[in-house]
């Protein structure tokens, strides 16, 4: 098998169909390492340039200005052995009034030292919208590092929909930071989820800072944490501007040994801006688990059950 | 099936069950009827092994085995199951993926969609749609009740499959009952409505943590209807109102 076609195995580990890679109505890119294999463009995207670096890959998309894409973009990013590191730098610049998502799935099956840096720039114009949804698959040992970088400039009405999605198999160690910067009449919208295990380590940042009148956000995060896995959600949102309205909405649900902080940060600095938080960390609701084990599963299958429930 | 010999439970000093004695033949319908607060519930967590209802006196056998220490995943395993008299009991799946839980192996699309259908929900509108708060009350019943007719038990504790639907359907439910039974499990009612009593083999009443009697549906539902609905005091011995 060569090396298109294993990534594309692992690009369905991640969850990903690998039907969309090759359907030629969708813009798709796939890359193993450093290395580019697949790539291709549609109607609507203006620029679609990747350029292999010596450690990693940078990826440019511009799209054409007012132009609506319908179909998402599927991005796939992986590492095929068990060793390597992957800087990916991402420039995505959404004109004004147009349209577009991007799917990524990032996967590194067979990690045992891994490491994934990503470091994006995502600028979203007047009226125009993002959708970026990233879920990652990391194998079952354990063995990755992901550190996850993103910044988002949201200018006039914009919108900005983004979703980062770990549950299958061990995270390892894993620092997300995104920050969105809203404008006025910008949204903002943010949510985590996470499921860790054995030793894995997650430490999370959003950030949301509303800096134009009627800019909203909302920051999500939802981690299940089990074994002696640790975790710490930091959500953050400051209110700058007249009548912006944020929240931060954190739960998090710990069990055996495992560890989890959850860490709101509000702040307002215009008397019109209206910014709430909630963070819950509990233990795994019983009514819940006995609900599930009454079908005949065990009581581990049961508690996977419940948690992909809560992450969904 | 199910035999329960001298089961006692106590819940923080209040004895709650006090030594209820039972037995539920294969392929039976067997209902047990009782007023608000006689212990029907209480019965049904103790028979499946919830966290909290373990009896302090008793036992359960069920195939002929003593199941009184087994866990609720043991149990429901040996085909024991209980749909909740509470339906917001679960929540995030996809109600496909919840009817399937109970499938040994793998989704088993034509008993999900069958078991929505006889729950008459529309499974083209239900299958895909997440088990949440977005479901109402009566909606939610019906999938709780549909996953365990996915699950088909050899033994299923119905509790107050009634509540929280609307009248109308009460036909609809008691049609269900009997799909269960004809599909192979043999079932154990629990309700406070006499009519539900109606479809059963056999019929025990319940008062005040003891089965007080065991008859045919129309004696019992009769006596209950004279007796214990009427009784000032809901406790057994209870008096007639003069
Ligand atoms: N944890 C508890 N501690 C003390 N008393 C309890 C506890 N749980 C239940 N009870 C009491 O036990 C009695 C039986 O409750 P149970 O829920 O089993 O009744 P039920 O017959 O199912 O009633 P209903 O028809 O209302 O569902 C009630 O009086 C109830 O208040
Ligand atoms: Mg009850």
């Amino acid at each position: 098998m060569n090396d298109y076609e294993n990534m594309v195995r692992a690009y369905r580990k991640a969850g990903g169909d690998p039907k969309v890679l090759r359907d030629p109505k969708c813009a798709s890119l796939v890359v193993n390492k450093n290395r580019i294999l697949g790539k291709r463009k549609i109607e609507g995207i203006r620029v679609f340039q990747a350029e292999e670096l010596p450690k990693g890959v940078k990826i440019t998309l511009i799209t054409q200005k007012g132009y609506r894409i319908e179909k998402p973009v599927y991005l796939c990013f992986g590492i095929l052995p068990k060793r390597g590191l992957q800087e990916i730098y991402v420039d995505v610049k959404i004109a004004d009034g147009s349209s577009i998502t991007l799917i990524a799935h990032c996967t590194f099956p067979n990690a045992v030292k891994i490491k994934h840096v990503m470091s994006a720039e995502f600028r979203i114009g007047k009226g125009a919208f993002l959708g970026y949804h990233e879920t990652h698959y990391h194998g079952e040992r354990g063995g990755a590092e992901v550190i996850p970088q993103g910044k988002i400039y949201i200018d006039k009405g914009g919108r900005l929909d983004t979703s980062f999605t770990l549950i299958k198999g061990k995270v390892g160690k894993l620092r997300i930071d995104y920050e969105a910067r809203a404008k006025e009449k910008a949204v903002a919208e943010l949510v985590v989820k996470v499921y860790g295990k054995g030793d894995d380590d997650i430490r999370i940042k959003e950030k949301a800072i509303l800096d134009g009148p009627y800019a909203k956000s909302l920051i999500k995060a939802r981690v299940a944490v089990k074994d002696r896995a640790k975790t710490m959600a930091i959500g953050i949102t400051e209110g700058n501007a007249p009548f912006s309205r944020g929240h931060v909405d954190c739960i998090e649900i710990v069990q055996g040994k495992a560890q989890a902080k959850a860490l709101p940060i509000v702040q307002v600095i215009d008397d019109r801006a209206r910014v709430t938080h909630e963070a819950a960390i509990g233990s795994i609701d019983k009514k819940q688990l006995e609900t599930v084990m009454a079908r005949g599963l065990s009581k581990e299958e049961a508690i996977d059950v419940v948690v992909k429930g809560m992450l969904r | 099936m199910l035999e329960i010999k001298g089961l006692k439970l106590t819940l923080n000093g209040h004895p709650i069950l006090r030594g209820i004695n039972l037995e539920v033949k294969k392929g039976e319908i067997h209902t047990i009827l009782g007023l608000n607060g006689a212990g029907k519930s209480s019965l049904a967590y103790c028979l499946m092994g919830s966290e909290g209802y373990k009896p302090q006196e008793g036992k359960i056998r069920f195939l002929g085995n003593d199941i009184t220490n087994l866990s609720i995943s043991q149990r429901a395993r040996r085909g024991l199951t209980l749909a909740w008299q509470e339906s917001a009991r679960f929540e995030g799946l996809l109600a496909r993926e919840y009817l399937s839980l109970g499938m040994k192996n793998r989704e088993d699309s034509k008993r999900v969609t069958h078991a929505l259908e006889l729950v008459a929900l529309n499974p083209k509108e239900f299958l895909n749609r997440a088990v949440n708060k977005t479901l109402s009350g009566g909606e939610r019943k019906r999938i709780e009740l549909a996953s365990v007719i996915a699950m088909r038990p050899k033994l299923a504790i119905l509790d107050e499959p009634d509540s929280g639907i609307d009248m109308l359907s009460l036909d609809d439910i008691l049609n269900v009952i009997k799909s269960m039974r004809k599909e192979g499990s043999t079932i154990f009612l629990i309700t406070h409505r006499e009519e539900m009593a109606s479809i059963s083999d056999r019929v025990s009443l319940m008062c005040d943590g003891l089965i007080i009697k065991t008859g045919r549906p129309k004696e019992e539902m009769d006596y209950f209807k004279l007796h214990c609905k009427p009784c000032p005091t809901h406790k057994f011995p209870g008096k007639l109102k003069e």
